[in-house]
């Protein structure tokens, strides 16, 4: 399996890279862990003819925080996000949910920039970053902007990325001291895509939950906000009524394509149970 | 397409080949520098039989372009033994343990344990299992790897290796 030919350019800084892509046009894709990528290229699913590598751009690196946000340049690698301390303290369910993506190998070398702007609807990060608020900042030959999470997702593969946009970087506002979180996959394997999944962070004050934010991956073309379901469970204590009410809800967005992960009726079956499940563990996190 | 001049540190050695931008890596190991221990299983990122360490990461050389890998260090299993030519640790527990059958898989187990025993040298059993999890062997049903490389970190802390009860 040997990808079609392209020409390669390595820029050494965010400028010269949208100058390489908007010169060079459509056929130019930017190069970041390449764990998607390169797979699709293989396939002959993706022939771009040429490729702009973004790992000599040090300024793409790195995990700051900013007062009550916390920044992520797009080439921090999934395993970079997993021996961080300040992800660990400050955004634990981030933490949680780079363990479940892939294996080791591809953690080393997969950016958390490419896994939110790839678009494919079996990537975790997107919900993820939909739950949490998360916004990312794109640069361009028109300048830099801010696109909120849950504005960028416009169908599979597509995003609100404009010919010549990078994602530079993500900016996440860390939830609430003693919040709970849970991110409730289903998979089949390790290093399988989820065939449903679900995150959860809320937040509890006198046994009733105070604020909830729900995201869906892989049940849709698109990441998903649950938004009606976190509606419900707010002001309750989740008993299992409202825990029903609340999955019943998430499932009826639902609308995941049949494939070897299972049929259609069952994917969203589950979806509703990891709902269930990631609602359940999240409050139990509470303090 | 235009071939593009690269060079690398591979097991010590600095080497340097003529490359289209597509050759992936393990292509590069194999073919131009004729290291054949290195192996191709699946192509897809799927049984990490190409793992390599590049820059003390363990990744699939099936999933990098050799141009990517310009200016790095590399391992690969013909680069594992000591120095004397002695088998290193992790050689020795696959051979004491019944690490391998086939063998395919090997290299690969080898190199990512390697570094896996480098970020975490007393890794639990759960631990070593996650660690290789990227490693798919199609003949041993993974206990003896799990021993092998139990072996080999006892052998590198310098205590004894005890086989856990069954
Ligand atoms: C075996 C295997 C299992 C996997 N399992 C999972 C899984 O369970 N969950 C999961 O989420 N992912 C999974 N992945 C995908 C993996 O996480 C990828 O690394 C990730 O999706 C893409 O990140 P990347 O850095 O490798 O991007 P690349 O492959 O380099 O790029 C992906 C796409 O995004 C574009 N892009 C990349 N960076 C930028 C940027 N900064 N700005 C603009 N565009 C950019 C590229 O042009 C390309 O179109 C798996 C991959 C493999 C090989
Ligand atoms: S050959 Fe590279 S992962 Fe299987
Ligand atoms: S020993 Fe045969 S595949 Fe592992």
């Amino acid at each position: 399996m040997i990808p079609g030919s392209f020409s390669y350019h390595r820029p050494a800084s965010v400028a010269d890279a949208i100058k390489l892509l908007s010169s060079l046009g459509d056929e130019a894709r930017p190069l970041a862990g390449g764990h998607s990528l390169i797979p699709m290229m293989k396939l002959r699913l993706a022939s771009p003819d040429h490729l702009v590598d973004l790992h000599g751009i040090a300024a793409l690196k790195g995990i700051h925080r900013d007062g009550d946000r916390v920044s992520i340049g797009a080439m921090t690698t999934q395993h970079e996000l997993l021996a961080s301390d300040e992800i660990a303290r400050s955004l634990p369910i981030l933490h949680e949910t780079a363990l479940l993506i892939a294996d080791p190998q591809v953690r080393y070398m997969g950016t958390i920039g490419g896994n939110v702007a790839n678009g494919d609807p079996g990537n975790d990060m997107p919900a993820l970053m939909m739950t949490l608020g998360a916004s990312y900042r794109l640069e361009g030959p028109n300048g830099a902007r801010e696109v909120v999470a849950s504005e960028f997702y416009q169908g599979a593969y597509f995003t609100a990325l404009e010919p010549g946009e990078i994602l530079t970087s993500i900016s996440i506002p860390v939830p609430a001291a003693g919040h709970g979180y849970a991110y409730e996959k289903l998979k089949r394997k390790i290093g399988d895509y989820a065939t449903a999944a679900a995150a959860v962070v809320l937040t509890m004050s006198g046994g009733k939950v105070a604020s909830c934010a729900i995201g869906l991956t892989n049940v849709h073309e698109t990441p998903l906000l649950a938004t009606e379901a976190a509606r419900l469970v707010v002001g309750t204590s989740l008993d299992p009524a409202t825990l029903k009410q609340a999955a019943a809800a998430a499932v009826a967005i639902m609308a995941p394509a049949a494939d070897a992960r299972g049929p259609v009726e069952y994917r969203k079956h589950v979806g509703g149970i990891m709902v269930t499940r990631a609602l359940t563990r999240a409050a139990a996190l509470t303090k | 397409m235009a071939k593009t001049h690269v060079t690398m540190k591979v097991n010590g050695a600095e080497v340097e080949g003529l490359v289209e931008p597509r050759t992936l890596l393990v292509h590069f190991i194999r073919e131009n520098l004729q290291l054949t221990g290195t192996h191709i299983g699946c192509e897809t990122t799927h049984c990490g039989a190409c793992t390599v360490d590049l820059d003390g990461m363990s990744v699939k050389s099936c999933t990098i372009f050799a141009v990517q890998a310009e200016g790095a260090s590399i391992t690969t299993i013909e680069g594992v033994a000591n120095a004397d030519g002695t088998l290193s640790a992790l050689q020795e527990g696959f051979r004491m343990m019944h690490g391998l059958q086939c063998g395919f898989c090997t290299p690969g187990m080898i190199l990512r344990a390697q570094r896996l025993l480098q970020e975490n040298p007393s890794p639990t059993e759960a631990e070593i299992r996650m660690g290789i999890s990227g490693n798919i062997c199609r003949c041993t049903g993974y206990q003896n790897i799990v021993k092998a490389i139990q072996y080999a970190a006892a052998k590198i802390n310098g205590v004894q290796y005890q086989e856990a009860a069954e």
